[in-house]
């Protein structure tokens, strides 16, 4: 197969799938870091002109990463239902994007087909969608899952509320949780991000959460987000976690580099579900950027590598998965467009394959970004229907020093796009006397809440 | 009740945590003092990580403190270079290169350990805190042979690498500006790696961050940076094998 087209009496010559998909994707700083962005804009469209002529089954065929070098390619391959996929297996990429759209074509069917796609095959016909039809299709997307709350139900936005402290301080952190509880956050999990990543002080912090989830009976569930291999000691010491956090990526290199493999993750798998506490039990994290920032995206651009890491996320059946977009710097995404871009990327890809996906729209500060840029992903998300945010105090981590969304700026969406919080979660705010609909209620000193102040 | 701004009556707990918490709202969303707050926290560090080392002021500083001074660049030709492409700022500019090979040349023995100050992602922490923390540091190594000072400029961790093997120093010590949050634009972060050189990864440093003085303070962070240099020194070795000992301090 010759990957060529002729634009305008010019002729363009592409050397294999992955060189492709490469110079197809908008402009990021991570691909020009990597050398695998297009030389020139001209390049990139006839890229994409050439990526939205493949046959989607083209993808069945053709690996951009090694079947017998890599276990995610295997498990991407050796999972993939023929069945599902038969609505759109005489279809080009080109032509895909035209069925997505269609308005004959609905939520059932793209639940019915998410078994049927592959990572690439999202990836690729991400590349040729402009952001409206990111939205526009990502809207049309369910994916329901639960634990005590039900995450991803139309007309809902979750969020997760991000407790995180400098210095894991149980007194500070269960201030900021009952800051997110009386704005009305915190459907999604309760998920702190450790400073020290040890088994002492991940018990110490799942005991703080699921002290308070059962003192005022709050739907929700509880995470510390460690490494999978402490979650591990701390569910073997009797531990009380609901959900098993880890970080993927699209590589089994860049997984290695993580500390995990798909073995590990089932073992933890195995072990959260035995606990019997829910029924959806695991939360990963991705980001484009990561297998380049580890050496070990082998030439593949940096949001093809993102929707692999899905791949691994879907075989775990998880509660939450998000990607934190703009965490990871500009020399990955080097500003607002670029993250903004990403966001809808992953969320697009993520809902196509299946998955709850919600998205920290974040930034640093060496990046070209600031809050505005974040108030536009925000919104965008919000209409494409993400499942849920985070929602951090002020919209600024004072542990790991960057800025996402807030408790206000969930109120903001919830308020804006007339969303309400998971269905549990939205009775238990309203007996607790914290909202009524989309408003926040004003708070009485006397509330129950803060009895423990 | 009026209309416009509403306190949160929980404001006991902001004592407990320096998150932002019970700020008040308007509707659901943020009072306007808040909005201000919070654009002047983000602007003072995006200044930080734009504002320019001031080398001058730095190296007078410097001289004061500890003599010999030299001052090198990265191979990162500018400010937008630098951020897009980290490994330009990993490598020693060619003349800085040999400037420190001209000067271990002439050196009567290699340096035990080399102090080198630079600006990192936050010049404004250098201008605040580094010269001070560079005295504090110095003022704990009086049984070693100091190389001379380097400040460094448009400088990642790893240049630590090219300049203590340029200066074939035992060990390097690098003392830069952490990437800034809101309002911890004056934080230092220190590294340290035994045998500098090429070839060396993140797991052969070891890290001290947050130094500024609403975090880890500044002497009690130069005990820490001193304690691991006393380590690494007398066990040739640096990164994860090489572990802070010492028990808890109480806070």
């Amino acid at each position: 197969m010759r990957y060529a087209t002729t634009l305008r009496k010019r002729s363009w010559q592409f050397a294999d799938l992955k060189e492709v998909m490469a110079k197809a994707t908008p402009r990021r700083s991570g691909d020009e870091l990597a050398g695998l962005a297009a030389a020139t804009d001209t390049e990139r469209v006839a890229a994409r002109t050439v990526l939205a002529d493949l046959p989607l089954s083209h993808f069945l065929e053709h690996q951009v990463v090694s079947y017998e070098a890599d276990e995610v390619t295997r498990l991407i391959v050796d999972t993939h239902d023929a069945k599902a996929f038969e609505p759109v297996a005489g279809l080009t990429v080109g032509q895909f994007r035209e069925w997505l759209l269609d308005y004959e074509t609905t939520t059932e069917d793209l639940t019915a087909l998410s078994p049927g796609l592959t990572p690439e095959m999202v990836a690729a016909v991400s590349k040729v969608c402009r952001n409206q039809d990111l939205i526009l299709i990502a809207s049309k997307c369910q994916v329901l899952t639960k634990f005590r709350s039900t995450i991803g139900l139309r007309g809902r936005l979750s969020v997760r509320l991000q407790p995180n402290h400098p210095t894991d301080d149980p007194s500070a952190i269960a201030a900021s949780i009952l800051d997110g509880l009386l704005y009305g956050c915190g459907d999604a999990c309760i998920g702190i991000n450790p400073a020290t990543d040890s088994v002492e002080a991940t018990q110490t912090l799942v005991h703080l959460m699921s002290d308070l989830i059962e003192r005022y009976e709050i739907p929700t569930q509880s995470c510390v987000l460690c490494h999978v291999t402490t979650s591990l000691c701390a569910m073997e010491n009797g531990c009380p976690i609901d959900l098993v956090f880890q970080s993927i990526a699209g590589t089994e290199g860049a997984n290695k580099a993580f500390g995990i493999d798909l073995k590990l993750l089932a073992e933890a798998h195995v072990a959260a579900t035995s606990l019997g506490r829910g029924q959806n039990v695991m939360y990963f994290e991705t980001g484009q950027g990561s297998a380049l920032s580890s050496g070990t995206h082998l030439g593949v651009d940096q949001q093809t590598l993102e929707a692999r890491a899905y791949a691994v996320a879907r075989a775990f059946e998880p509660l939450l998965v998000n990607t934190v977009v703009g965490f990871i710097g500009p020399e990955y995404l080097y500003d607002g467009k670029q993250i903004t871009r990403a966001g809808l990327e992953d969320h697009f890809c993520g809902k196509l394959l299946g998955l709850p996906m919600g998205v920290d729209v974040c930034y640093t500060n060496h990046a070209e970004a600031d809050q505005d840029d974040m108030d536009s992903l925000l919104t965008l998300l919000g209409a494409a229907g993400v499942s849920y945010i985070m929602g951090v105090p002020g919209a600024d981590d004072v542990m790991l020093n960057y800025q996402s969304t807030s408790f206000h700026d969930a109120q903001y969406l919830r308020q804006l796009l007339g969303r309400r919080p998971a269905p549990e979660f939205e009775a238990w705010l309203e007996t607790m006397r914290l909202t009524h609909g989309n408003r926040l209620l004003p708070v009485d000193g006397g509330n129950r809440l803060l009895e423990s102040v | 009740m009026s209309r416009g701004l509403r306190p949160d009556p929980w404001q006991a707990l902001t004592g407990r945590t320096s998150a932002r918490i019970a700020l008040g709202r308007a509707g659901g969303s943020l009072p306007t003092a808040e909005l201000l707050r919070f654009a002047l926290d983000h602007a003072e560090a995006r200044d930080a990580v734009h504002a320019p080392l001031d080398a001058e002021s730095m190296i007078a500083g410097l001289k004061a403190i500890g003599g010999e001074v030299l001052s090198v660049l990265s191979r990162a030709a500018g400010h937008t270079e630098y951020l897009r492409y980290p490994d330009h700022g990993r490598q020693l500019h060619e003349d800085s290169s040999r400037l420190l090979k001209d000067c271990a040349g002439q050196a009567e023995a290699p340096p035990d350990i080399v102090v080198i100050l630079a600006d990192g992602l936050s010049a404004t922490a250098v201008h605040q805190n580094g010269v001070a923390l560079v005295r504090e540091l110095l003022s704990r190594l009086g049984r070693y042979r100091v190389g001379p000072l380097v400040l460094a400029t448009r400088a990642r961790v790893a240049l630590q690498d090219d300049i203590g093997h340029a200066l074939e120093a035992r060990c390097a010590v690098i003392l830069l500006g952490e990437r800034p949050g809101l309002g911890t634009a004056d934080s230092l972060g220190a590294y340290l790696v035994f045998n500098p050189g090429p070839g060396k990864s993140d797991a052969d440093r070891n890290c001290v961050s947050n130094i500024r003085p609403a975090g880890l303070p500044l002497p009690v962070a130069a005990d820490t940076i001193a304690y691991l240099i006393d380590a690494a020194l007398s066990r040739s070795l640096s990164g994860v094998h090489l572990k802070d000992d010492r028990p808890k301090r109480l806070a």
